[in-house]
């Protein structure tokens, strides 16, 4: 797709393009490149001088039974936040769909989260399960639960993913009530007519036409899951314990800036630059977003 | 069989049964946020000594002016500064360098351009978080640790902003450039008197997405503001909690909470249509 009439000048468009990449050539392609090479090496302890080491740091990394470890927690990690905020939010936009009055009222009220940074939702969280002063925490102990998610691993990854999640509801049903309410009326009233009852009707018609939608929500999500979250594990967890909730992210953050192992944390941007990458492929490929070039 | 009627839309028990169902729904977002909002306004002993109240107390001024004035390693009203300067030059720096270069690849041929393009496309799969370390180092070398210029250079490349205008240039009817080379207007002539001013709600969708991305930045600013005095809000609540096993100051940590939040929600809430509007356009 190209504009039939254009502007002559080559000076010109190059001096309009030139801050967007110049701000990219060396905030975005330089400090790649060099993850890239710092991965190749690893520093002596003194830092005075770099080894070659080839391809050393990530054959270390792929036996390192942490690493290893990390990418489960992580695997684990994006499909429950993915499951949990893409349940809660396909269910409330399903509700909100069925109403003919008031559903605009329902969704300003959901899409606050979304204004809510994942650090700050994660402080949130942290308040309410906190082991010393926590309400829920107080209130469940009444029952005769005892939580700690500060000794208990699967009780630390739970806190993690619902804090998670529950900052993602609003995007999700934001997306999945537009995508309900594209689909048309008649089709279902018709279905309706013939006998069809609510969960015939979602199997039969309504899932299928919305499966695009859930689909870029599924790619989105994970993305969301896998990198943008650091700041709920942050406040949260810290990773621990026994590096339970150190998704890869954050591994990259503390073996890089707290234990200063400057080739492994490079190898291991290197190995999370694929994966973002794979994913903005398969986002592209399939949800049709509109490049022509 | 009530439904054989044809009406999809819930009437009567199942109208109210679907009402509750999205208040459940409701409390259930609302929840930490009404909780986050009471402890911000009751003292350090009532939270103590759970269980805390459910209700707010009376202590909302005394807690607030505290967070503002002194907070815990700075004044919690140089951080909302901060966020604001760096949420502000974040949304703004995007918009600007992704007109003109949106500008450049739609109505000019030049050489380069298809590789300017995809260079610009590649950004999307270097988000900050798999290039911490050297971009750490970069911002260093030029000594921009705990400076605004370091907060938002490095996050201010958009591809998604490049390609949403580039989208909505090309809609744009080539009528009115040609009508504008024939009154011998020159391209930036153009682009300010009539490009611009037609995309006016296109950048304010915009703008309020890339407003709420720069305002809930977390890793990069813990990483390069070291100087409590340059901390923003989002990353700076986290550090107000003791090390070790001092009890933190959790009135003071929740008014900071509810501060930090306050402005996004203002904008999310108070421009809903563009908000969705920017969402959908963005990620499409």
């Amino acid at each position: 797709m190209e504009k039939r009439v254009t502007f002559k000048g080559i000076w010109s468009p190059l001096l309009l393009v030139l801050p967007q990449i110049l701000i990219t050539a060396i905030f975005f392609f330089y400090p790649a490149g060099q993850a890239i090479w710092q991965s190749l090496f690893i520093p002596d302890p003194f830092g005075l001088s770099m080894q070659w080491v080839g391809l050393g740091n990530f054959e270390y990394l792929l036996s390192d039974r942490f690493y290893r470890a990390s990418f489960i927690t992580t695997a684990v990690f994006s499909i429950l936040v993915t499951v949990v905020s893409m349940g809660v939010a396909l269910y409330l936009a399903i509700l909100a769909d069925r109403l003919i009055k008031g559903s605009g009222t329902y969704r300003t009220l959901l899409i606050w989260p979304y204004a809510v940074a994942p650090a700050v939702a994660g402080v949130l969280w942290l308040f309410m399960f906190n082991t010393r002063v926590g309400v829920v925490t107080w209130y469940i102990g009444l029952l005769g639960y005892d939580w700690n998610h500060v000794l208990n691993e699967g009780e630390a990854m739970g806190l993690v993913v619902v804090a998670s999640a529950w900052g993602r509801i609003s995007y999700n049903f934001l997306f999945f009530l537009a995508g309900l309410q594209a689909i048309p009326r008649s089709v279902i009233e018709a279905a309706a007519i013939d006998g069809a009852h609510f969960w015939t009707r979602f199997r039969t018609i309504v899932w299928p036409l919305l499966s695009p939608t859930t689909f870029f929500l599924l790619v989105v999500n994970i993305i969301y899951a896998f990198f943008e979250t650091f700041g709920v594990i942050h406040t949260i967890t810290s990773g621990g314990p026994q590096q339970a909730t150190t998704i890869l992210v954050y591994k990259v953050y503390s073996d890089g800036f707290v234990g200063q192992d400057l080739g492994s944390s490079a190898a291991q941007s290197v190995i999370l630059l694929v994966i973002v990458s794979l994913l903005t492929v398969i986002q592209f490929k399939y949800i049709e977003r509109k490049v022509h070039y | 069989m009530a439904e054989q009627t044809g009406m999809v839309e819930k009437r009567g028990a199942g109208l109210w049964l679907t009402h509750l169902g999205l208040i459940i729904g409701v409390a259930f977002i609302f929840f930490p946020i009404w909780l986050a909002f009471v402890a911000s306004t009751v003292s350090q002993p009532e939270i103590v000594r759970p269980p805390m109240p459910l209700l707010p107390g009376d202590q909302f001024f005394k807690n607030y002016s505290k967070a503002l004035t002194a907070g815990i390693n700075a004044p919690v009203a140089l951080m909302l500064g901060n966020s604001l300067f760096m949420a502000l030059g974040i949304a703004i720096g995007k918009i600007a360098i992704s007109l003109l270069s949106a500008f450049a690849i739609v109505y000019f041929k030049f050489p380069g351009k298809k590789l300017f393009f995809w260079l610009i496309f590649l950004t999307l799969m270097l988000p900050v978080e798999v290039r911490i370390v050297p971009t750490y180092e970069v911002i260093a070398n030029f000594g921009m640790l705990n400076s605004y210029q370091g907060l938002i250079l490095p996050l201010i490349a958009s591809a998604t902003a490049t390609f949403l205008f580039r989208q909505f240039f090309m809609t744009v009817p080539d009528e009115l450039a040609e009508a504008a080379r024939v009154d011998g207007a020159g391209p930036m002539r153009f682009f300010f008197d009539i490009l611009l001013p037609m995309s006016r709600t296109n950048i304010a969708a915009l703008f309020v997405i890339l407003f709420i991305y720069g305002w809930n930045q977390y890793l990069w600013p813990l990483l390069i503001t070291t100087d409590p005095s340059m901390n923003t809000i989002v990353m700076g609540i986290k550090q107000m909690f003791p090390s070790g096993d001092d009890i933190a100051d959790w009135p003071v940590i929740m008014a900071t909470s509810i501060l930090a939040m306050v402005p996004p929600v203002i904008v999310v809430v108070g421009m809903q249509k563009l908000f969705i509007r920017g969402l959908v356009e963005s990620e499409k």
